[in-house]
């Protein structure tokens, strides 16, 4: 039984029950740590969603996109989910994805947004901007 | 506040897991892997036009709820199943269950239970826990994938019971309300193995069963002329997450489906079955060493270490050994 554990996201808090032939020819649940090609999996689906995260950061800084766009991914959500969350049209949350939209939004509609991506408010408006110190 | 007494045992699958362990708790002596094939849960579907997280989607095992639904009816148990409009309805309603000392089984979104670690926190909706009692304002939780026992907060449960997206549990839960004095396991298995075969080897759609793992196997060897090197190792990466990092048990549930059809070979002392259940551990194998060489290829990034081409032909592989398993399987006289 491969006992491969990735320190990852608390990856190796659990240990997984996995089915194995043992020496007498007979099937035991047996307690697996991880296995290093699903680890090499598990990773790689990280890997991208950070540097899809980095990505969409630089385009928040540079007034590209909204921060709604970042959370969005943050929460690992996609414009279909994200849009049922906060129960608008897709179209209407990708045109909130617009810096000169998301900046009229209504406080209300901010609201919505914050309490979907577990955050304040302020904390979604301030997205990428400088701090004032 | 009130705690039922309930044994919590770890198990690979949620949905079998749950199965079993709500079975156990009404004197059932069932297994795991006897819960998970009276209920037809192994399968192989590949859907290419319809993606999660922008990844073709795959899966080895049936559609979710299936499991529970086919043990309860094939071992004739008696269950009640409720969905509702409103968090607060369905919250309500749990309490109560609790309260009358019933263990209850719900469907729950993976993304907004805290106590998983958060490599495994992605939005999947068919998550199937038990909660069994509810103390200083929390609930207590048996998650079959766990070791242990845990507890979430009402609002974090609420959420996790109401999540969007694709299926949306809409608080759907669950008791067992009557188990006879005697099962029939017999032709319940009989049963669960005749439709198991039903649903690999006859949909006539390239998508679903065991034509699906000849079609994956035709799309690998066109991912490095269809698709960026990124892409194309993020396909490969989602099938083996499905295979191996949800819990299956190993090798996309094959090892599980062949516990099963050991158990059941002793249970109803024959040979045949455990002959079968040793060829799929076999066939297990096969879908380990493709999953193993997927993962060098995407290590690699590069396309001369294992070629797409010789991924492709593992997997054809495991599609020609389980059409030849799955026709045999069928053709057991009962």
């Amino acid at each position: 039984m491969p006992q491969d554990s990735l320190e990852y996201k608390d990856r190796d808090k659990l240990k997984k029950l996995v089915y194995a032939v043992g020496k007498d020819g007979k099937y035991t649940g047996v307690g697996s740590s991880g296995w290093d090609p699903e680890n090499v999996a598990t990773k790689q689906a990280w890997d991208a969603i950070e540097e899809e995260l980095a990505e969409t950061m630089k385009q928040v800084q540079a007034g590209e996109v909204s921060p709604i766009a970042w959370y969005m991914q943050k929460k690992l959500m996609d414009l279909p989910l994200l849009a049922q969350y906060v129960g608008k049209w897709q179209w209407q949350v990708k045109r909130h994805m617009k810096p000169q939209v998301f900046n009229e939004l209504s406080d209300k509609m901010l609201e919505k947004y914050a309490s979907v991506f577990e955050i304040t408010v302020e904390e979604l408006k301030n997205l990428g901007k400088k701090e004032n110190t | 506040m009130s705690t039922i007494e309930y044994n919590h045992s770890q198990h690979a699958h949620c949905e079998s897991g749950v199965t079993a362990n709500l079975l156990r708790h009404q004197g059932l002596d069932i297994s795991e892997p006897m819960a998970f094939g009276i209920g037809a849960g192994i399968f192989f579907a590949h859907i290419p036009f319809i993606k999660v997280s922008g990844t073709p989607g795959s899966t080895f095992r049936t559609w979710p709820g299936a499991i529970f639904k086919r043990v309860t009816e094939r071992l004739h148990i008696k269950a009640k199943a409720q969905k509702f409009s409103s968090p607060e309805k369905a919250m309500l309603a749990l309490d109560q269950a609790v309260e009358a000392g019933k263990p209850t089984g719900m469907l729950s979104s993976v993304f907004y239970l805290p106590y998983l670690p958060e490599a495994f926190r992605f939005h999947f909706n068919a998550h199937n826990l038990v909660v069994y009692g509810k103390e200083s304002n929390e609930y207590l939780v048996s998650d079959p994938v766990l070791e242990d026992v845990a507890r979430i907060a009402p609002e974090d449960l609420a959420k996790a019971r109401f999540a969007k997206g694709t299926p949306e549990p809409r608080g759907f839960m669950y008791n067992i309300t009557e188990v006879p004095k005697q099962v029939d396991y017999a032709k319940a298995i009989e049963k669960g193995i005749k439709q198991t075969v039903f649903f690999m080897m006859s949909p006539p759609l390239p998508w679903f069963g065991n034509k699906a793992i000849f079609l994956l196997a035709d799309k690998i060897r066109k991912y490095p002329t269809k698709l960026p090197p990124r892409k194309a190792s993020l396909y490969l990466g989602n099938i083996i997450r499905m295979q191996e990092e949800i819990g299956t048990g190993g090798a996309g549930f094959r090892y599980l489906y062949a516990a099963f059809l050991q158990e059941a070979g002793e249970m109803l002392k024959r040979d045949d079955l455990q002959e079968m259940s040793a060829e799929l551990t076999a066939i297990g194998d096969e879908w380990r060493n493709f999953a193993y060489n997927a993962a060098r290829q995407m290590k690699a990034r590069q396309t001369d270490v294992v070629s797409y081409d010789e991924l492709s032909l593992l997997l054809r592989g495991c599609g020609e050994k389980e059409k030849d398993f799955f026709k045999r399987l069928g053709k057991l006289k009962w």
